[in-house]
């Protein structure tokens, strides 16, 4: 790898840690990390099926409140420099796929410590706060916003540095049985995102929902797309035949107006 | 206090703290969570409203309070904190608790209408439509995922901020409001129908043990021996085969255990899969260990020929 391609993985990567932390823009989900890893190492194809692939199993993973999910961009950071230095292809992206649930475990412990690490920072507010130095309450917050970037810079710059052909040595001692294994399990693990959405979703009110766009979906001529502006049209029919049926006084109105404790108390 | 003229909050200024509140989460921390990125939005306002040192060093210690919000549905909250702040530099009788007491307020009502929407529809769809491109190698996938996001989440931020500046203290009565409601209950709905739908297409699973092997009537499936030979064989196949409308390839019908799974219903076998890890995951085992499991399972199913 060119010493530019390593210098902006490292860019991407320190960006990645400081949006998994902010989580707004988005910048550190798989389908653009890996696709941005991928174009400047020369690979894009490579970087582009790999985002596309853990994006899916990604999907349902989200911080809610104080629980923690796995942490999506060290995951998505990490494989995405194995598959370039594996050389591979699109070959070898099921394998990365593979590795990268491990690493978002690792990159889980990794930011609880600077979130930890965070505490004493706030309380520098604090203190900068009764002088009324607003100068120096911005420069602990950026200060914990480069501690996350770094978080995920250092792990990608430390695998950087692993020769080449030890990776690929590693890639390739992987037996065939596992590498199909671990493919079939790639294909396994995305409904774990999935039930972890529906979990949040539930309710008896949405249920019929998610019957009808299972069984819809199995028209194969429908694209993903057609099947969105479906749905759209569903819930519209029904939010307004709800209303006139409430505007006419249609007593049997099942809503308990608290939707945030229908979510959480339906099971 | 009456006879200095009126500070007020120039457009210009609620849209830096606009921009300062996407970095509300920047200094995340297990005491006070998001305090740092509040006070932090809140600055510019506070150096606008505040002259003295003691009213700055009050209102900074005032928004490092605890605080906790899906960070989209900050801004209805930013808005409403910023009109109350520039009352209370105006000489109205705001006190911090009411300041406070409106942060608190809403921050939980909010989180859960920000995080079904956000985190549990918007996000899981646009990466599963972009997701799908992207596997099939089209750049496009990306770039929309990255540009719809942040479309969308930008213009519902500023136009909730500045709904929240114009409504002051009134919006904590709107939080539970109808709109919301069915905003709220709309993604919800439309959530559901893609998941069923994704769960049908994307959970991949293939059982392979052979559960009969019938011999097929002659007719019914090419005869090869028959055929001329050369070029002319190939395309007679072809036209025989149909893109599989046609004849049968071979002279045995193979059903697998996954025709039988697929003859209920497609997708049967993910859907199946997807109950049971959320049966697991309500049984509070960790989606980590699920996915390790899931692994093993493919690994081991792989070598004994189940999958």
């Amino acid at each position: 790898m060119s010493t530019m391609s390593i210098i902006l993985v490292l860019i991407i990567a320190f960006l990645a840690g400081v949006d998994s932390v902010l989580d707004i823009f988005q910048f550190y989900q798989p389908i653009v990390v890996c696709t941005l890893i991928g174009l400047v190492c020369g690979q894009l194809t490579a970087g582009l099926v790999l985002g596309g692939t853990l994006q899916m199993i990604v999907l349902g993973w989200a911080n809610v409140g104080a629980a923690m999910a796995p942490d999506t961009s060290l995951a998505g950071v990490a494989s995405a420099i194995i598959l370039m230095l594996g050389n591979k292809g699109v070959s070898g992206v099921n394998t990365a796929v593979a590795m990268a649930i491990p690493l978002a475990v690792a990159g889980l412990m990794l930011t609880m410590l600077v979130r930890t690490l965070s505490v004493s920072f706030v309380h520098f507010m604090d203190a900068a706060a009764k002088k009324a130095n607003f100068r120096q309450v911005e420069m602990w917050h950026y200060i914990a916003m480069v501690c996350q970037g770094l978080r995920v810079a250092i792990p990608a710059g430390l695998l950087l540095f692993i020769p080449a052909h030890d990776v690929q040595a590693l890639l390739n001692a992987i037996p065939s049985w596992l590498n199909d294994g671990m493919t079939i399990g790639g294909g396994l693990v995305v409904a774990v995102g999935y039930a972890m959405v529906i979990n949040m979703m539930a309710t008896k009110e949405v249920w019929p929902f998610f019957i009808i766009g299972f069984v819809i979906a199995a028209i194969n001529q429908l694209t993903l797309l057609a099947l969105g502006l479906l749905g759209v049209a569903f819930t519209l029919i029904y939010l307004n035949l709800d209303k006139h049926g409430n505007n006419n006084g249609g007593g049997g109105n099942s809503n308990t107006g608290d939707p945030l404790g229908d979510i959480l108390d339906d099971y | 206090m009456a006879e200095e003229a009126k500070v007020v909050l120039s457009k210009k200024d609620r849209f830096k703290a606009f921009l300062r509140s996407t970095l509300i989460l920047g200094s995340f921390n297990y005491e006070r969570m998001q305090n740092g990125g509040v006070c932090y939005s809140m600055i510019p306002a506070i150096k606008k409203l505040y002259k003295s040192e003691a009213d700055r060093a009050e209102a900074l210690k005032r928004h490092l309070e605890f605080f906790n919000t899906t960070p989209e549905l900050f801004s209805p909250i930013l808005g409403v904190v910023l009109s109350l702040e520039q009352d209370k530099a105006n000489g109205a009788d705001v006190d911090d608790s009411a300041i406070s007491g409106v942060k608190v307020g809403m921050m939980g009502p909010l989180a859960g209408i920000g995080d079904p929407i956000f985190l549990f529809t918007l996000r899981p769809i646009l990466g599963s439509l972009c997701g799908a491109m992207a596997i099939s190698g089209n750049v496009l996938g990306p770039i929309l995922f990255f540009v719809l996001w942040n479309l969308i989440r930008g213009i519902f931020m500023w136009n909730l901020q500045e709904f929240g500046y114009k409504a002051g203290s009134k919006i904590t009565e709107d939080v539970s409001g109808s709109l919301l409601h069915d905003v709220t209950r709309g993604a919800s709905m439309m959530g559901m129908f893609v998941l069923g739908g994704l769960i049908d297409r994307w959970v991949k699973v293939d059982f392979k043990p052979i559960v009969s092997t019938a011999k097929m009537q002659k007719g019914t499936y090419i005869d090869w021996s028959s055929l001329p030979s050369g070029h002319a064989g190939v395309q007679k196949a072809l036209e025989l085969y149909n893109n599989g409308q046609g004849l049968a390839l071979s002279s045995t019908k193979v059903t697998t255990m996954q025709n039988i799974f697929d003859q209920l219903i497609p997708g049967l076998a993910g859907l199946l899969i997807t109950f049971l890890c959320m049966w697991l995951l309500k049984k509070n085992v960790s989606p980590i260990w699920i996915i390790i499991g899931l692994f093993a399972v493919g690994i081991v199913g792989h070598l004994i020929g189940l999958l």
